[in-house]
């Protein structure tokens, strides 16, 4: 009976969400209030009822109701209770479930933290939100319903991909769906303002903090993702350009954009018109990642289940959502007025570029990831695009971006004197160039691309110390100049991070027997033995590995090759012995004939430091989100 | 109205027609590189009898048609009704290649679900599927009167496919 209970409220919420949806719309379009005052009410009882569905899919993983068939199919009893949990999640219908319940969360924190707010503002917010949030209810219900039920019902699952029984996987979707949907809110505000007319100031300073927020989550969620896949697909690399995570960066790229654009249409009232097309543009992209990841029209390795029925229903969804807001844009950003003036040489200007740079960068991720379908759409043939057009394409444009980086925070608004800026940035440009020669000569071998990587990334480091420095010395810099600072600080380190592996990791595939020894980047790593080893769900061959430098030893690593009862497919756990300036990778590979084992071992120079950079932007959201002018804004409204 | 806030919505539209293109498309669908080349000759023992052997060249001169199955594959059960009518059809003779099987397995499964093949080849360790860039079970191959592979399909047969593509293509090969 319970999993009824959850369609039951499924069905219920998709009511009441069409009700938050239309009501508030026309209530503010009819100046009727009493239509006004449903909106909060009503975000209130979908939130309550998709708490409700989403608890009682989580009941029926934690108590093994293989009657429910997404249970029978993703969960098995042996599965331990952690992943039976992070299951609920691990397929097409739980995720999107998952998708629907963080956007109703975010409507009630927007309904709760907006009371200061024009009422005909929030209820056209919340109503817009309503729409995407019934939109999405109708396709879980029709196409995709995780309580659907199995008669007769299975005797036991058939348990979660072993590449998902991780805990990575329990926090990499949410936080990746929470930026995703993050951007919703941004999304319903530009409608919201383009809907009443009132492209202003005050929208922006509204939509910043919730832009911030979602961008906080999206960087976290892909560093998570890109992190797991280092650590677990067993090939030692962090980024694969596969569509997916291209799905998730390319909204990643616009969000970005359209935070620094944001506060442009903040300071200055500039831009009005292109931050709203971001904000349109950042959610859009969010709806198309999802229609790529769920509809099948791309192949890629993270193989999910597809059914054209659902391509078509996102296709549509899509279509109706953004082919309604880029009308709406249409019709009404032509009447926003101009902001103020500026110069070519002023804030507004590099913003404006750094604007055009990621905007750029992300169509062309966006332009390779759908290259294949658009050619085979043509019937021009097959084709697969890879690493080699993203790195080249990409790379390129990033270049531009990190010199300007140095420079934008230093300008002011309107008309900023370059000369000015130039002489104070001189020291940090010494910095860079020096950097750029004497780290690549220090690691043992120089080459053009790791110099560049460095003098780019000292460049951004030093620039943004002196500018630090400067600040300190004239008052109390504000939180959110500091977190603009250190989430600029960690794209420096993001990029130090990358130079360091591209160019100075050592691979070596060997084959080995217990007491050989191989060494990588100064270390010995030698193979004690190979044990076979019982765990929960799996029996798995453990290779214990003695790690030293210079006689002394680091560490003993044990990778694994796991074999799970309910899957043929061997898995590799590599193993990792972590460290501020370098990674040791050991990972397990088929055993040989002879007792041996093929072995990989990766030296990776500072490849934390890319996740570590990726933890210092969302840190510097953070800080920004927390500056002072916001939390008075709290505090009218408490009063 | 300006014409330039209208590009995102023009831009948009154009993305949509792709996409919704893509949806009618197969992006796992890879064209074989063997298609309009003569087809791998190989001598492998035949399933039912064990010392006589099978090869394609004693094919020549008739159009025929290689369905690669197994006893362990699943989809080969859900393609075997429409293999049996193709062989009724008597449009063209199916041979079988039996792959990485077990000879009392395959032999079981065909008493059981009925044979639509004239014989069928043993590929018991999966050689001759390496020649024809087999990589999934079942696959169906039909071969011209030359001995030339001039369609390939990956994936169960369909009785849809069969009447509109391969029913006209082997209708079309065997005109002299």
């Amino acid at each position: 009976m319970i999993p009824e209970f959850g369609h039951y409220a499924l069905i219920l919420a998709l009511c009441v969400s069409l009700i938050q949806g239309v009501l508030p719309l026309v209530g503010a379009h009819q100046g009727r209030r009493e239509w006004l005052m449903l909106a909060r009410p009503a975000a209130q009882t979908v939130f309550l009822l998709l708490g409700i569905a989403f608890a009682i899919l989580a009941w029926s993983f934690y108590v093994n109701d293989f009657s429910v068939l997404y249970v029978a199919e993703h969960s098995n009893s042996q599965l331990p209770v952690v992943y039976r949990l992070g299951a609920v999640w691990g397929g097409h219908e739980g995720s999107l479930l998952l998708w629907v319940f963080l956007l109703s969360t975010w409507t009630i924190m927007v309904a709760q933290l907006s009371k200061a707010l024009d009422e005909f503002m929030v209820a056209r917010v919340i109503g817009v939100l309503g729409l995407v949030i019934s939109g999405l209810l109708l396709f879980v219900l029709t196409t995709s319903n995780p309580f659907m039920r199995l008669f007769p019902a299975a005797q036991d699952g058939r348990s979660l991909n072993p590449l998902l029984q991780d805990p990575g996987l329990v926090f990499h979707p949410p936080m990746l769906y929470m930026g995703y949907v993050g951007f919703s809110v941004a999304f319903a505000f530009a409608i919201a303002s383009l809907l009443s007319g009132r492209l202003d100031a005050a929208w922006a300073r509204w939509s910043r903090p919730w832009t911030t927020a979602a961008w906080i989550f999206l960087t976290l969620g892909i560093a998570l993702g890109s992190w797991w896949a280092y650590y677990e697909l067993g090939w030692g690399g962090w980024w694969f350009w596969d569509p997916v995570e291209n799905a998730s960066f390319i909204p990643w790229l616009v969000g970005t954009a359209l935070l620094h654009s944001l506060a442009v249409t903040e300071k200055r009232g500039g831009f009005k018109s292109w931050t709203v097309l971001l904000a349109i543009t950042a959610f859009s992209l969010s709806l198309l990642g999802t229609f790529l990841v769920r509809s099948g029209v791309l192949t890629s390795v993270h193989a999910f289940a597809t059914d054209p029925r659902r391509g078509i229903f996102i296709l549509i969804f899509l279509t109706l959502v953004v082919g309604s807001s880029l009308g709406l844009y249409a019709w009404r950003a032509p009447k926003s007025s101009l902001g103020g003036k500026f110069s070519l040489s002023s804030r507004e200007t590099f913003i404006l570029l750094g604007n055009v740079f990621l905007v750029v960068s992300a169509g062309s991720v966006l332009l390779g990831t759908l290259y294949p379908l658009l050619i085979d759409a043509l019937h021009l043939g097959k084709i697969s695009v890879g690493p080699p057009y993203f790195n080249s394409v990409f790379v390129p444009i990033m270049i531009p971006l990190l010199v300007l980086m140095g420079i934008g925070p230093w300008t002011s608004w309107k008309n900023s004197d370059l000369l000015v800026v130039i002489k104070r940035l001189w020291l940090a440009g010494l910095a860079a160039v020096l950097a750029g020669i004497s780290i690549p000569l220090m690691m043992g071998e120089f080459t053009w691309l790791a110099g560049l990587g460095f003098l780019l990334a000292f460049w951004v480091i030093a620039s943004g110390c002196l500018q630090i420095i400067r600040q300190a010395k004239a008052g109390k810099p504000t939180r959110s100049f500091i977190g603009m600072q250190v989430a600029h600080l960690g794209i420096a380190v993001f990029v130090i991070g990358v130079t360091m592996v591209g160019a100075y990791q050592e691979e070596k595939d060997v084959r080995m027997s217990a007491g050989e020894t191989v060494s990588v980047g100064g270390y010995q790593i030698r193979l004690q033995d190979v044990n076979l080893v019982p765990g929960p769900n799996y029996q798995a061959m453990r290779g214990t590995f003695l790690l030293t430098k210079n006689g002394i030893t680091q560490a003993t690593l044990y990778p694994e090759k796991r074999n799970y009862f309910s899957s043929t497919m061997p898995m590799t756990e590599a193993a990792i012995d972590t460290g501020l300036t370098r990674d040791i990778y050991v990972s397990l590979g088929e055993e040989l004939p002879d007792k041996s084992w093929a072995v990989r071992v990766y030296y990776k120079p500072f490849v934390d430091w890319i996740w570590g950079g990726c933890l210092l932007m969302a840190l510097g959201g953070i800080l920004a989100i927390s500056d002072k002018r916001y939390r008075i804004q709290l505090k009218k409204q408490a009063s | 109205m300006k014409a330039k806030f209208l590009i995102p919505l023009l831009l948009f539209i154009v993305l949509v027609v792709f996409l919704a293109i893509g949806l009618n498309r197969d992006p796992h669908e890879v064209p074989s590189p063997l298609i309009d080349k003569p087809a791998p000759a190989f001598e492998i023992a035949q399933l039912s009898e064990a010392h006589q052997s099978f090869s394609p060249a004693s094919m020549k001169g008739q159009v025929w048609i290689l369905n690669v199955w197994a006893s362990w594959c699943v989809a080969c059960r859900e393609e075997h009704p429409v293999l049996v009518d193709l062989a009724k059809s008597k449009m063209a003779p199916i041979i079988g290649l039996d792959y990485k099987d077990q000879r009392e397995d395959a032999l079981a499964m065909l008493a059981k679900q009925g044979n639509p093949y004239v014989l069928s080849a043993f590929d018991a360790n999966g050689r001759v599927g390496i020649d024809y860039g087999v990589y999934g079970v079942p696959e169906t191959y039909v071969i011209d009167k030359a001995g030339v592979i001039r369609f390939k399909h990956i994936g169960p047969l369909t009785m849809e496919l069969l009447n509109k593509k391969i029913y006209p293509l082997i209708s079309d090969l065997q005109k002299p």
